[in-house]
C-alpha cells in the first residue's frame, strides 16, 4: 500500500484547539464520499483529533501558534486493495523515537493517555516517523468496508520496526 | 428549581441533592476545561447524584472522557452517584474504544438518570 508523494488534500493549520472541530468536519466529509458510513466517519474524525490534540499537547506543550499539516488521499481499489483513505499529519514539534509512541493499557482507569490507543484501535494502519529536519510525521489508513466484512474488527496484530518507525498494522476477519 | 447557563453548559437541579449538567456543544481538547470545571463547581455538599446529559453532544474525545473518568472518580470520593445519558451512537462508540462503557453509569434517559 503505498501513499502518493503529494496528498490530494492539504490543509495547514496551526496548534489551537479552536480548529479541530474544522479538521473533523473536513476529515469526516471526505471519508464519507469516498464511502465510509456515518460511525466510521466519526471514528476516523476522531482519529485525527486525537493526532491533533497529541501533538498540541506534548509536541507543542500547548503553543498555540505551531505549524501542522494535514494530508489527505483516497486510496483507489485495485486488485490487491480494496481502497480506503491515506491521511498524514505532519509537525514540527520536538522528535521522539517512534516507537515510544505507544498506547497505554486500559485496563489502569484514569483521566488521559487514551489518544494512541484510540487512533491505533480506530484506524488500519498507523505509523509513526521522524522527519527529515525536524518534527514527525504519522501516517494513518483506514481500509473501505468490504461486503463481507462483520461489524467490528478483530485479530490485531501490531508490529514496531525501530528503524523504520513504528507501524501498526491490523488484520482484518472475514466472515 | 435552580438553573444556570454558561457558554455551552446549561446546569440544572431537578430534585434536592440532585444536579444535571447538561453540554450543549461537541466535546474535544477546546471545551473539555470548562465542563470539568463546570463539574467541579458543581460537586460538593449536599449532592448525591450527579447527571450528565449528553443528549446535544454529537461528538466527543478523549479529553472529554479524560474529564469523565475524573470527576467518576471525584464522585466516587464523595459518595455521590455519576450517572450518563442520552448518549448517541457516536458518543458511544468512543466508551467502547476506550471499553468505559461499563465502567459508567449510562443509561437510556434522563428520567432513567434520576430514578437510577
Amino acid at each position: 500500500m503505498c501513499m502518493q508523494d503529494k496528498p490530494e488534500i492539504e490543509l495547514k493549520l496551526v496548534s489551537d484547539p479552536m480548529y479541530l472541530c474544522g479538521a473533523r468536519e473536513l476529515v469526516g466529509c471526505i471519508a464519507q464520499r469516498i464511502g465510509f458510513d456515518d460511525i466510521d466517519c466519526s471514528k476516523i474524525a476522531l482519529a485525527v483529533d486525537e493526532a491533533l490534540s497529541n501533538i498540541i499537547r506534548h509536541g507543542y506543550n500547548k503553543a498555540f501558534d505551531r505549524p501542522i499539516w494535514i494530508g489527505i488521499s483516497p486510496l483507489r481499489p485495485t486488485k490487491d486493495s480494496i481502497g480506503g483513505i491515506v491521511i498524514t499529519i505532519d509537525d514540527e514539534a520536538k522528535q521522539v523515537e517512534p516507537c515510544s509512541m505507544k498506547g497505554r493499557a486500559l485496563e489502569d482507569v484514569r483521566p488521559g493517555g487514551l489518544g494512541v490507543h484510540i487512533i491505533q484501535e480506530v484506524m488500519d494502519e498507523v505509523s509513526y516517523e521522524k522527519r527529515t529536519g525536524c518534527g514527525m510525521r504519522l501516517k494513518m489508513v483506514k481500509l473501505a468496508p468490504r461486503p463481507d466484512e462483520l461489524p467490528r474488527l478483530s485479530d490485531r496484530k501490531s508490529s514496531c520496526n525501530p528503524q523504520n518507525g513504528n507501524k501498526h498494522t491490523k488484520t482484518r476477519s472475514r466472515v | 428549581m435552580a438553573n444556570q447557563q454558561s457558554s455551552f453548559i446549561n446546569t440544572e437541579r431537578p430534585e434536592q441533592g440532585v444536579i444535571v449538567i447538561a453540554p450543549s456543544a461537541d466535546i474535544d481538547m477546546s471545551r473539555s476545561p470548562e465542563l470539568r470545571t463546570a463539574i467541579r463547581q458543581e460537586m460538593g455538599a449536599g449532592v448525591h447524584k450527579l447527571i450528565v446529559d449528553l443528549e446535544e453532544v454529537h461528538y466527543m474525545d478523549s479529553s472529554g472522557l479524560a474529564t469523565l473518568v475524573e470527576a467518576m472518580r471525584n464522585a466516587s470520593n464523595t459518595s455521590t452517584k455519576l450517572v450518563i445519558c442520552n448518549m448517541n451512537q457516536k458518543v458511544s462508540a468512543i466508551f467502547e474504544i476506550a471499553r468505559l462503557d461499563s465502567f459508567f453509569s449510562i443509561v437510556q434517559s434522563r428520567e432513567d438518570a434520576i430514578s437510577a
